[in-house]
């Protein structure tokens, strides 16, 4: 990404256009993973409830995996979850499946 | 824009009474203050107008001057037209908070009645307060006269509000001396003060929902200096438009401001250079000398943030020795504030008159005009012995 000069951003460190979190790939930040056993999990909805970065990922009203580019791995919906179907997995260990 | 010449009511005020007025006229949305000797009369007089309905400001009577700056800091950044006031150990309290001001951008304006810091304790006029801040990215004029506090509280607001300034402004009076000194002034009508500063529309008020902005985010390494480098471009644009709105208030009211103001300065050999009150006595002691044949000066700096290096040094580089006074100490440094500009701004336009820096008048310490003429017998020593002698003097302090 090229910076630009401060003659070509706006004053006072003001964020003009809602919503560029999503460009910042909070994910990179993460220790340990969130991983669901979907054979474990109601679709309650408590971890999207509680994720505090929108990393709950929904699909058709149902839980449809998680995030990873924004996931911080907080450990909140694991902590939550009513049904135990969320594991905090450590990176370096972590498979692939998720980016 | 308005250019005829309007005319002015004569009116006695004290300083903070005719700032009071200015920010009755002005009219702000929202006043968020704290009192505080000798500030204090510009906030009861003021709530005086918001209780009479005189003005429809929001007037938040705040629990410190942390919150105080804090709550015109989130005010001005809504949209509105914000203002406070302070003194000494106030404006130390608002320490942290007047760099989010500056680095957001808000056009703030704040009047400040200077007082010493302590300790020892002491209620009275130094410069201690606003030179600890000159730092803190704010726009700083200073008053000699009860006018003058009374005409830069209402062009303060011109100078934050254009928007390639879009920056806090404070003005500065002398506490005590104005803040509760009576003085003849003159006060513009209601309706050519309402002209004068005109509409104020916001580029981007956080309460515009349709317009979504957020203000004082992270900004870490990799734009952080970027978002500095536009305060310090706009500071430097501020030495151009302080003079032009100082030329509009002029034809409005027939009072011209610039940045700087010389006084028999142009053929003088002698100078002094000074801020706020003490220019005044300075220009009595001036005319007693050029009554007696000396060629003595005065150049009054109105303007402090930005520093109009270009107009000092062309005022003061072909005097015979200058002296700076300062009205506050910065300890252990090779000068007090105003003298390090001076000199700097004279060495780098190419200058070497004899400079000598004197503090003088901390705590209230009466500054007479024999204490003046002390000064400018110096200035006459230093030229004929041709010896400089101590840069650094005390004036007025028992030795």
């Amino acid at each position: 990404m090229t910076l630009k000069t401060w003659r070509d951003i706006p004053i006072g460190g003001l964020i003009t256009d809602a919503g560029n979190t999503q460009d910042y790939e909070t994910g990179s930040w993460r220790s340990h993973r969130p991983v669901i056993d979907m054979d474990r999990c109601s679709h309650c909805m408590i971890c999207w409830v509680y994720c505090p970065d929108s990393a709950i990922m929904v699909k058709d009203g149902k839980l449809g995996g998680i995030d990873y580019t924004h996931c911080k791995g907080c450990g909140i919906c694991a902590h939550e979850c009513p049904r135990k179907a969320i594991t905090m997995v450590e990176e370096a260990s972590a498979k692939e499946g998720a980016r | 824009m308005v250019s005829a010449k309007v005319k002015g009511k004569p009116v006695a005020l004290d300083g903070d009474r005719a700032v009071a007025e200015a920010m009755r006229q002005v009219n702000p949305d929202v006043v968020a203050a704290y009192p505080i000797t000798p500030q204090t009369e510009i906030v009861m007089r003021f709530s005086e107008f918001v209780a009479n309905g005189e003005v429809v400001t929001e007037f938040i009577p705040v629990e410190s001057e942390h919150a105080a700056m804090s709550a015109t800091i989130g005010a001005s950044a809504a949209g509105g037209r914000a203002q406070t006031a302070t003194a000494g150990a106030g404006l130390a309290f608002m320490w942290e908070v007047l760099w989010v001001a500056s680095g957001m951008r808000l056009p703030i304006v704040m009047h400040l009645v200077n007082r010493s810091l302590s300790a020892p304790l002491n209620i009275h006029c130094d410069h201690s307060d606003s030179m600890g801040a000159r730092d803190a990215g704010w726009i700083q004029l200073y008053d000699e006269t009860v006018q003058e506090a009374y005409d830069n509280a209402i062009q303060a607001l011109r100078i934050a509000e254009h928007p390639d300034i879009m920056l806090p402004t404070l003005h500065a009076l002398d506490g005590f001396i104005l803040g509760h000194g009576l003085e003849r002034l003159e006060l513009l009508p209601d309706d050519a003060v309402k002209a004068f500063i005109g509409t104020y529309t916001p580029a981007h008020p956080l309460l515009d929902v349709d317009h979504p902005v957020t203000y004082g985010p992270m900004d870490l390494a990799d734009y952080f200096f970027e978002h500095k480098r536009q305060q310090a471009a706009a500071m430097e644009k501020a030495l151009e438009v302080i003079p032009r709105i100082g030329e509009e208030f002029g034809r409005l009211t027939g009072r011209y401001y610039g940045l700087v103001e010389g006084y028999r300065l142009e053929d003088a050999d002698f100078a002094t250079v000074a801020l706020g009150s003490t220019a005044g006595t300075a220009k009595t002691v001036v005319d007693e000398l050029r009554d007696l044949g000396i060629k003595a000066g005065l150049l009054k700096l109105r303007c402090f943030r930005p520093f109009p290096a270009s107009a000092v040094a062309e005022a003061l580089g072909n005097k015979k020795a200058v002296a700076v006074l300062d009205r506050s100490l910065s300890f252990g440094a090779q000068g007090n504030p105003l003298f390090l500009e001076v000199v700097t701004a004279l060495y780098t336009h190419g200058f070497s008159p004899k400079v000598v820096n004197y503090a003088y008048g901390l705590g209230g310490r009466d500054t007479v005009p024999a204490l003046i003429h002390q000064v400018y017998k110096d200035l006459v020593e230093i030229d004929r012995s041709g010896l400089t002698g101590p840069p650094l003097r005390f004036l007025g302090v028992r030795e």
